[in-house]
């Protein structure tokens, strides 16, 4: 194993159709119109030194140092900053040039450390690098004099000398180290899109600032690493880094955060993680990433890991450490004693939208040929189920319906119940590169996320609706584009079924659902709808982008229903720039849902009733399958409670923190009689546990993860399991005890069991995706290299569907004892319960879950900024800090859900999605009251908890 | 308990099949219990219909016929 090294082109490629050719240094080179020389001469294999130049950011030609000779032509030009011109003729090497590169790097050189053997970049500074390229043997102006470099001189201080920043925990930055490249503020600005840094004071004094003279830490920097990245020397570097050393070897994986699935290089040296860096390949991220994946992977050596399996006959015991042979054995004689006594369908699983497909695939095949039941369900029961209902019924598949790629040609975004900058941040840096070219936003959203205004981006209409009003917006948006004569007739003539088209017209148009009518009860003003109306149907394409704020409703597959009516009514699916995007929530989300995690339908989304496709997998795994849907998690959980529920296997899951009314949740696991949790950590549901098995982290195992957009990317192991098993291990072991008679030997295998059983994955195999990076599915016989878009040339079902959409108020209403409405969601640094991002340094940017409430809704309160207040709810009460802010509402109230100790869940109620039953986390109807403390609730979960924990020492050998 | 949850649930579906037509509407229900619903589930529903629809919607009842009768076993745990 090697680095995975990338050539670094010096400038972005051109999108140009039309190809160029000149001649550089003798050799005829053609390339696209609007390449640099610089990027020319690179891909005919001639670097031309470079110091300010780097493919991630546009030309800038500041460093002097990449200069050209064109003939003809005057002067020394930089490379970076011409383009190619048909016959050029280019010297990259010539006596003149030579003499001004020298020159060049003398002065910089005069002014640098030359500190390079104990240097954090040694090994990795371009600055060496171009001193060795140019042949520079001295420095004429010396070391002495005005320098950056030096803390005293003579006795005295150095006014010019800054110490190193070490604000950020997981990069320094040393300012005696910079060459003011601008390298860090271009990426900040063009790939990040958060303009956080610039360059302060001018000529020699010029260096980088965060903010405005800030601290990194304390600047609006939100520590993507796309700076670090860009640095040419050892100004910004990573900690790890220094700590450790350059790494010697390198694997591209795959991130488990975010549903945006990014590509990193795993940087090692033996079996340690040196540094994550984004893969410029990498077809999701395209080289960029956020603070949890570049930098957020402590936890997977942090000391709370557990490391061999545990059991314990009841929660109030200690847990006591086993082999992995009896902890199989013991889950697999407790639940056939569970099976004997309460029948075939009292146990079930869940499976975990953390883990790989292939483990994925195993526990759902666990459940249906080792339980004989159809007791499965995933965490996309609690996020996006309704995405798989509504546009499974108005296109024929749940699949979002494009490649991230594709917003770099939409005109007009429209962003529903999502915050992609916390959310998925990387997706929204994309977002806002696209925004500053000039693509129109719309946001309709209670809240006034970031994108509706920040730094060179601002909605041109935000429509911030009451919670719970989404299908109310919705089908007040189709109104005006039906009433207002928007509708592309000509697709909807070709594309879709004319008579529920006709039928779905006449409704929206109705009055009733006039933006006028129903303004009063979203609080949308009618003129701000009727104009984001028309501005998604005229505006060009027009491409929707939605997340839970959409799906965690109890109408979530209405609303989503309502989006596809809207997409097919103006003609927007089937091409780039268009479409209907969910936004997914965890890494794997997708992948799980493929996979036949649903209790109603096997791996590809085929109901359990089609005859057809029980039969392959009966035939395959040898077994009967019981054709009737299982329960899904809430269903599992009122079974228990009933008393029908008893055992069950939770994989990568914390349900009593992520799923609504802790309450019933708690009620639910309590009540049965052997609960198994795998996971990495002593989670809030191991507390219920029996079982603990120990899970792996991604840098330990082989496997895929599906992306939002459908991308299959591999996830490569970099490190020995520290439990000793990958999770796809342990889910066979535990088959095994079951009876049953698996033996794969590497998660490829698994995958090809996939791809032989399951239409859309039948061209998928590691080798293909070693040799393509990636693909999206449907990857078949039809599409061997996968399908970017979907339904280019009709919809999966035939003809588009449209969907009558009533909107119906949800149950949860404000009333006398609750008038404010809470809704949920997340914020960049912290990740779902936070399981993993709690156990690193992100907690440094968010170490409490607080309550966001208008400055008005405080003032009738009582509540001051940073005062502790009782939030309840019909369900609930906890208590947290509030955090007063105009990015609520008045009437709304906000939370985040990462921390087990102010668990917002306990206030969310069971309400939820009528077809799907995903929880409506997004209204609950609270009271607010100035708060001495934590509630009654927290101080005896605290304690439950720290009881729950406990394991028994180890009885010494005799 | 889990009955008028499940009541609940049954008059949500209700509500969306609502705006369809009628036989639609009925025959929309009937199919989405059946395709999701587990058997304990359906078995709870028409312990409802036949306590004497306390609190079903219209469109249930009428839908029930259509609902697939879960086995004896679920039945009998109720």
């Amino acid at each position: 194993m090697s680095l995975v090294l990338e050539t670094d082109f010096g400038t972005p490629a051109s999108r140009s159709e039309k190809s160029v050719t000149l001649v550089i240094d003798g050799n005829a080179v053609t390339v696209p119109e609007g390449t640099s020389i610089m990027r020319a001469a690179m891909e005919a294999g001639t670097q031309i030194p470079k110091l300010c130049a780097t493919d991630m950011v546009d030309a800038f030609g500041s460093c002097r140092l990449c200069l050209v000779e064109i003939e003809g032509r005057a002067g020394t030009p930089s490379s970076c900053t011409t383009p190619v011109a048909p016959g050029m003729v280019v010297h990259t090497q010539t006596g003149r040039l030579k003499a001004i590169r020298r020159g060049v790097m003398e002065l910089y050189i005069s002014d640098h450390p030359l500190d390079c053997l104990t240097c954090a970049a040694n090994g990795d500074c371009e600055l060496q690098d171009m001193a060795g390229a140019v042949g520079l043997r001295d420095v004429r102006y010396g070391q002495d004099g005005a320098n950056h470099v030096k803390a005293r001189e003579g006795g005295e201080a150095n006014f010019r000398w800054m110490a190193k920043d070490e604000s950020n925990p997981y990069f320094t930055y040393d300012p005696s180290k910079c060459i003011v490249c601008s390298r860090c503020v271009r990426a900040c600005q063009e790939v990040q899109g958060t303009f956080a840094l610039t360059i302060e004071g001018s000529g020699f004094g010029s260096r980088v600032s965060p903010g405005a003279h800030e601290r990194f830490f304390d600047s609006e920097c939100v520590s993507c690493g796309a700076c670090v990245q860009a640095c040419p020397t050892a100004t910004l570097t990573e900690k790890s880094v220094i700590d450790i050393g350059q790494p010697g070897h390198s694997v591209v994986t795959t991130c488990a955060y975010c549903g945006v699935g990014c590509s990193f290089k795993a940087e090692m040296r033996g079996e340690e993680l040196v540094r994550m860096v984004p893969w410029k390949d990498g077809k999701a991220n395209r080289g960029h990433s956020c603070v949890k994946g570049r930098f957020a992977w402590g936890y997977a050596t942090h000391r709370d890991r557990i490391t061999k399996p545990m059991i314990r006959a009841s929660i109030a015991d200690p847990w006591t450490e086993v082999s992995w042979d009896k902890a199989f054995a013991h889950v697999a004689s407790e639940f056939r004693r569970i099976q004997d006594k309460y029948g075939r369908g009292a146990v079930g699983g869940i499976t975990s939208s953390r883990c790989t497909n292939e483990e994925t695939y195993l526990v759902q095949k666990l459940i249906r040929a080792g339980f004989g039941n159809n007791n499965v369900d995933t965490c996309a029961r609690v996020c996006h189920s309704p995405t798989g209902y509504g546009l499974g019924k108005a296109f024929g598949t749940s699949a979002g319906t494009q490649d991230f790629d594709s917003v770099e040609q939409t005109d007009v975004v429209m962003v529903i119940g999502a915050n992609p900058t916390d959310g998925h941040p990387v997706f929204a840096s994309r977002l806002k590169k696209r925004l500053r070219q000039g693509a129109k936003l719309i946001v309709v959203d209670p809240r006034k996320i970031d994108l509706v205004r920040s730094p060179h981006i601002e909605a041109a209409v935000h429509l911030p609706l009451r919670p719970g009003a989404n299908v109310a917006i919705m089908t007040a948006l189709a109104h005006v584009i039906v009433t207002e004569c928007l509708v592309n007739e000509a697709f909807v003539r070709e594309r879709c079924d004319w008579s529920e088209f006709s039928d779905w017209a006449a409704f929206v148009s109705e009055a009733k659902h006039s933006p006028e009518a129903v303004e009063a009860l979203t609080g949308v003003k009618a003129e701000d709808v009727r104009k984001a109306a028309r501005l998604y149907a005229t505006g060009g394409n027009g491409a929707i982008y939605y997340g839970l704020g959409v799906t965690e409703h109890s109408q979530g597959s209405t609303t989503v229903m309502a989006i596809a009516n809207l997409a097919m009514a103006t003609g927007n699916i089937g091409r780039p720039g268009v479409g209907v995007n969910p936004l997914r929530g965890q890494n794997n989300v997708q992948g799980s849902c493929d996979m036949g995690s649903f209790p109603h339908e096997l791996p590809g989304y085929r109901h359990l009733s089609q005859d057809a496709t029980r039969d392959i997998f009966e035939k395959l795994w040898d077994v009967t399958l019981d054709p009737e849907p299982g329960l899904r998690i809430p269903n599992m959980l009122d079974a228990a409670v009933e008393g029908t529920f008893k055992g069950i296997y939770i994989q990568g899951e914390d349900i009593l923190q992520s799923d609504p009314d802790t309450h019933h949740v708690s009620a639910g696991l309590e009540a049965m009689e052997c609960v198994v949790v795998h996971d990495l950590f002593l989670n809030e549901t191991a507390n219920y546990a029996h079982v603990f098995l120990p899970g792996s982290t991604f840098l330990e195992k082989d496997g895929t993860f599906t992306n939002a957009e459908r991308r299959i990317n591999r996830v490569r192991k970099v490190m020995t399991p520290k439990n000793g098993l990958a999770d796809w291990e342990v889910t066979q072991g535990l088959a095994q005890a079951f009876g049953l008679n698996w033996a794969y030997t590497h998660p490829s295998q698994i995958m090809n069991e996939i791809a032989m059983t399951t239409p859309s994955f039948a061209g998928v195999s590691y080798d293909h995706l070693d040799q393509a990076g990636s693909v999206q599915w449907p990857c078949n016989e039809k599409n061997p290299q996968g399908t970017p878009i979907m339904h280019v040339d009709g919809f999966v079902r035939g003809k588009g569907k449209f969907i009558n959409t009533e909107y119906v108020a949800t149950e949860e209403r404000t009333g006398p004892r609750f008038p404010l409405l809470l809704t949920t969601g997340r914020i960049l640094s912290q990740y779902n319960v936070g399981a993993q991002t709690r156990r690193t340094e992100n907690v440094r940017w968010h170490d409490e879950d607080v309550l966001e409430i208008h400055p008005h809704d405080a003032e009738q309160r009582g509540v001051n900024d940073g005062d502790f207040v009782r939030l309840a709810s019909r369900s609930g009460e906890t208590t947290l800090r509030a955090v007063i802010t105009e990015r609520v509402a008045p009437g709304v109230v906000y939370t985040t859900f990462h921390h087990p100790g102010t668990q917002a869940n306990v206030v969310t109620t069971d309400f939820s999605d009528w077809a799907t039953n995903c929880p409506e986390y997004k209204v609950t109807a609270v009271q607010v009251a100035p708060s001495n403390g934590p509630s009654v609730w927290q101080a005896d979960y605290d304690e439950q908890a720290r009881k729950a924990r406990r394991i028994a020492p180890l009885e010494a050998a005799e | 308990m889990w009955r008028d949850k499940i009541v609940t649930m049954a008059n949500q579906i209700a509500t969306f099949f609502a705006s369809a037509p009628r036989e639609e509407g009925v025959a929309g229900l009937a199919e989405h219990i059946n395709n999701f619903w587990d058997p304990r589930m359906r078995a709870q529903l028409f312990a409802a219909v036949e306590d004497g629809a306390g609190g079903l919607q219209p469109l249930v009842l009428e839908a029930a016929a259509r609902i697939r009768r879960p086995p004896i076993a679920c039945r009998q745990n109720l």
